[in-house]
């Protein structure tokens, strides 16, 4: 039932998505205990996309539920790396051969 | 020479420059707090800098010098002459050592060092040895990072930034990781925490609204100023704490404590972000509490952390005044710096040209419009040309600046000078905020230096002999600079004695320049210091009298397109007036014709076109409402073949106030000139400035006007003596 816990994400993360973003997440994390995010087609994310993703982490928490990110962007791990959040999520971060080109 | 160490050399300089400055206004004011702040700060940021491009020769001779400047800051040793005169001497040291580096040697050479060491001899007497040695306003040296018991590394010698960001930011469009990105422009980002506590749960988290906060640890040489304007867009709507490096533990107590966040999970993370050790935190925190909270109390709205620190005897009263001084004249120069950039002046050089060739083009194609008798052409490339223009003008204004910096050197030399010479003198400047043209300003150091040197040497009497004339002891030099007509002027005047026109008379006679016979007009006789090889000095001392005279500074002045004279009072002072044109490159002209041949004339020194009248036609004066108007006929000077016209035209120039007319045959009307140097063969050519290209692609000469004008004068002077001689009388229409 992999497939159906898995959400996609693929619009930028940002504050113009935010909203937007922020329902489709809570609704989805609503529905499943263990909700994983593909975030491999985010080209950009700010920080209410940063703020969205810190949000379901910490939900997921208090729910007893989880959220992993199986997939990120360049632009979703950079960002991760440079606010240090990279442990907090405990992620496997998965970088492409291409991409540490 | 990297591109390190040449940025490090012209701050450095302009730096040097601050301190020596601040130095000569100590002299002065002795008591002036903020100026000795500024001194240190300046000497301060040299030896950091130096630290930084690793030039350790600078930086441990600055070192010497700073620990006296602390001293003289917090008051243990007094202002005197000997000390700022050591301290000038020391700045002179750090420019040769500027020099040194400038030129890529490792190190200076020994005699250079010995003077250092010198030096540093008699700067020691300024620090007493059981002193500890200066802290410093901030940045302190501390390379070692302290391993801390508790695990994890400990780096005291970084910035700690605290920030909360409001919930409006990102509404605002603002996006605060931008911010934080942006920090790492200034230095190394050691360490960072993100704080999410803020933010609410799910059901009252507005996605809009930003909730985060960051803990940063920041290794950079920037100031707390700087860091500061990395927030300055987001000031209003964020919560910026910023501690200094080497913080004491109690100032991160404090941090802690007036953090939203809990104090034990802010511990934590400063903990991991490795400003603090557990240890530290632990013992800091219990013994501190009751403290803090009994100080909150007393403070009732938050004031300035600074304040609070110095109240708390946290920081060193020096550390926090260094930093708030800063701050201020930062905040003062911000505005200024942060529209300045710095351009290679060469890549400016390359603008002006290319301006140049578009405005040739501009007029050709402008031509071309003309003829082709299309009006929308026309009306194109009139657009067009009033475009170039402006970028005309702008690029020329790109290359202005104020003359003040050159003034200002003189300072020093005036200083030096009277020290030296056992005199009295002030420098007074005025209009120091006349602009000119960079590359006249670079050339026309030299020759006011000689001047300015040259009145004090000659020109300024010993106080005891002002005193016996009935002056006030105290001789005055003035530099002064103003706009007049496309020129600017500088003038060099002293309250000395004058120039003694016997002496004069009396060398020139001497020299062979003159007969003894020949009677001269007071101005004339005061021209004589032109000439090559004349010097009045009566005893050659080490300032005038080294073969560079006047006829030298003449010369510089001239090859600037410029002109200077004299003039002076016996016992009441002396003006020298140098004239320049504003720039070298480009003008505004008048096109005149004469024959086939087209001539620009500077426009600035254009009054008025008058016709000519042919009942004028065989005398060279007219009647121009009363004045006595000389004039040159360029047909006949240049000798251009052909007839007269039926009518011809007089343009009316003035130059230093001297009026003449130009005879020409047709006026062409405006044009803008592009100045195309005359190659050298043509130097000795009297009468041409140098030429220009023409929209047709013809070459028109530029006429010098200054030197057909002095022509002018010099051949009714003739006249005059002439008819003094055999008297004549001259009916005058």
């Amino acid at each position: 039932m992999a497939s159906q816990n898995r959400l996609s994400i693929v619009d930028d993360m940002t504050i113009y998505n935010a909203l937007d973003q922020k329902n489709r997440l809570m609704s989805a994390l609503a529905e499943v205990d263990m909700l994983e995010l593909d975030l491999s087609h985010v080209g950009e994310i700010d920080t209410a996309g940063l703020q969205l993703l810190i949000l379901s982490k910490r939900e997921a928490a208090r729910l007893n539920k989880s959220v992993t990110i199986v997939a990120h962007s360049p632009a979703v791990r950079q960002t991760l790396d440079f606010c240090q959040l990279a442990k907090f999520f405990g992620d496997p971060v998965v970088i492409t051969a291409h991409e540490t080109a | 020479m990297d591109e390190l160490t040449s940025v490090f050399i012209q701050e450095g300089r302009e730096q040097l420059q601050a301190m020596e400055t601040g130095l000569l206004d100590l002299e002065q004011q002795p008591d002036n707090h903020d100026n000795i702040n500024g001194i240190f700060r300046a000497a301060h940021t040299i030896k950091g800098a130096s630290g930084v491009i690793e030039c350790h020769y600078i930086e441990a001779f600055m070192h010497k010098v700073e620990n006296v400047l602390d001293r003289l800051r917090n008051g243990e040793i007094g202002v005197s002459d000997e000390l700022t005169g050591l301290l000038l001497r020391s700045c002179d040291h750090l420019g040769r050592l500027m020099d040194v580096l400038e030129s890529g040697a490792a190190a200076p050479e020994a005699d250079v060092q010995q003077a250092g060491d010198a030096l540093l001899v008699e700067l020691a007497v300024y620090t007493n040895s059981g002193q500890k040695p200066a802290t410093g306003g901030g940045l302190v040296e501390m390379d070692a990072d302290v391993e801390a018991s508790g695990g994890g590394v400990v780096n005291t010698d970084s910035w700690h930034i605290s920030v909360r960001f409001g919930p409006h930011m990102l509404r605002g469009g603002m996006d605060p990781l931008s911010f934080i990105r942006f920090l790492s422009s200034l230095g190394e980002i050691v360490a960072l925490e993100t704080i999410p506590d803020a933010m609410p749960t799910a059901a009252d988290m507005d996605p809009e609204s930003c909730y985060l906060g960051f803990e940063i640890r920041l290794q950079t040489r920037s100031s707390k100023a700087d860091i500061e304007r990395v927030f300055d867009f987001c000031r209003d709507d964020c919560d910026l704490r910023i501690l200094p490096p080497n913080s004491k533990l109690s100032e991160y107590l404090k941090l802690i404590h007036d953090l939203p966040e809990d104090e034990m999970r802010l511990g934590e993370i400063l903990v991991r972000c490795g400003a603090l050790t557990a240890a530290e935190l632990e013992a800091g925190l219990d013994s501190q509490h009751d403290a803090l909270k009994a100080d909150q109390d007393a403070e009732s709205e938050a004031p300035q952390i600074g304040e609070i620190l110095v109240e708390q005897k946290v920081v060193h009263k020096a550390v926090v005044e260094a930093a708030a001084s800063k701050q201020a004249s930062v905040s003062e120069k911000k505005a200024v710096e942060a529209r300045l950039i710095r351009v290679q002046a060469d890549k400016l050089d390359q603008l002006i040209d290319l301006v140049g060739e578009l405005v040739i083009a501009g007029a050709s194609a402008n031509l071309l419009a003309q003829r082709s008798g299309q009006s929308e052409l026309v009306e194109s490339t009139s657009i067009l040309s009033r475009l170039v223009e402006d970028i005309r003008d702008s690029a020329l204004q790109l290359r202005m600046v104020q003359i003040g910096e050159t003034f200002n050197r003189f300072n020093r030399v005036v200083r030096d000078v009277a020290k030296e010479l056992g005199k009295e003198i002030d420098l007074v400047i005025t209009g120091a905020e006349t602009e000119l043209d960079k590359s006249v300003v670079e050339k026309i150091g030299d020759p006011l230096m000689h001047l300015v040197r040259n009145s004090m040497d000659h020109g300024i009497e010993s106080p005891e002999v002002r005193e016996a004339a009935g002056k006030v002891r105290h001789g005055t030099v003035g530099l002064n600079a103003y706009h007049d007509s496309g020129s600017i002027v500088i003038e060099v005047v002293d309250d000395g004695a004058g120039l003694p026109r016997d002496k004069i008379f009396a060398k020139a006679v001497e020299k062979g320049l003159v007969q003894p016979t020949q009677t001269l007009t007071d101005q004339e006789i005061i021209n004589l210091i032109w000439e090559p090889g004349f010097s009045t000095a009566e005893k050659v001392t080490n300032l005038s009298g080294r073969g560079v005279g006047m006829d030298v500074v003449r010369r510089n002045i001239q090859s600037l397109r410029g002109s200077c004279e004299v003039s002076s009072i016996e016992g009441a002072g002396t003006t020298f007036t140098i004239r320049l044109p504003l720039t070298l490159a480009i003008i505004d002209g008048f096109l005149v014709g004469v024959g086939r041949a087209a001539y620009v004339i500077p426009l600035d020194m254009v009054i008025e076109c008058i016709e000519l009248k042919d009942n004028t036609a065989e005398r060279d004066f007219l009647n121009l409402r009363g004045e006595v108007l000389p004039f040159v006929r360029l047909r006949e000077m240049f000798e251009i073949e052909g007839e007269r016209p039926v009518r011809e035209n007089i343009v009316v120039v003035q130059y230093a106030g001297q009026k003449a007319g130009i005879v020409v045959d047709q006026l062409m009307g405006e044009f803008q000139t592009v100045i195309k140097p005359l190659s050298s063969i043509f130097r000795h050519l009297r009468g041409i400035g140098g030429s220009t290209i023409l929209g047709s692609g013809e070459v028109a000469l530029i006429l010098d006007v200054q030197s057909l004008v002095q022509r002018n004068a010099r051949s009714e002077e003739r006249e005059m003596s002439a008819s003094a001689a055999l008297p004549r009388s001259t009916q005058i229409q």
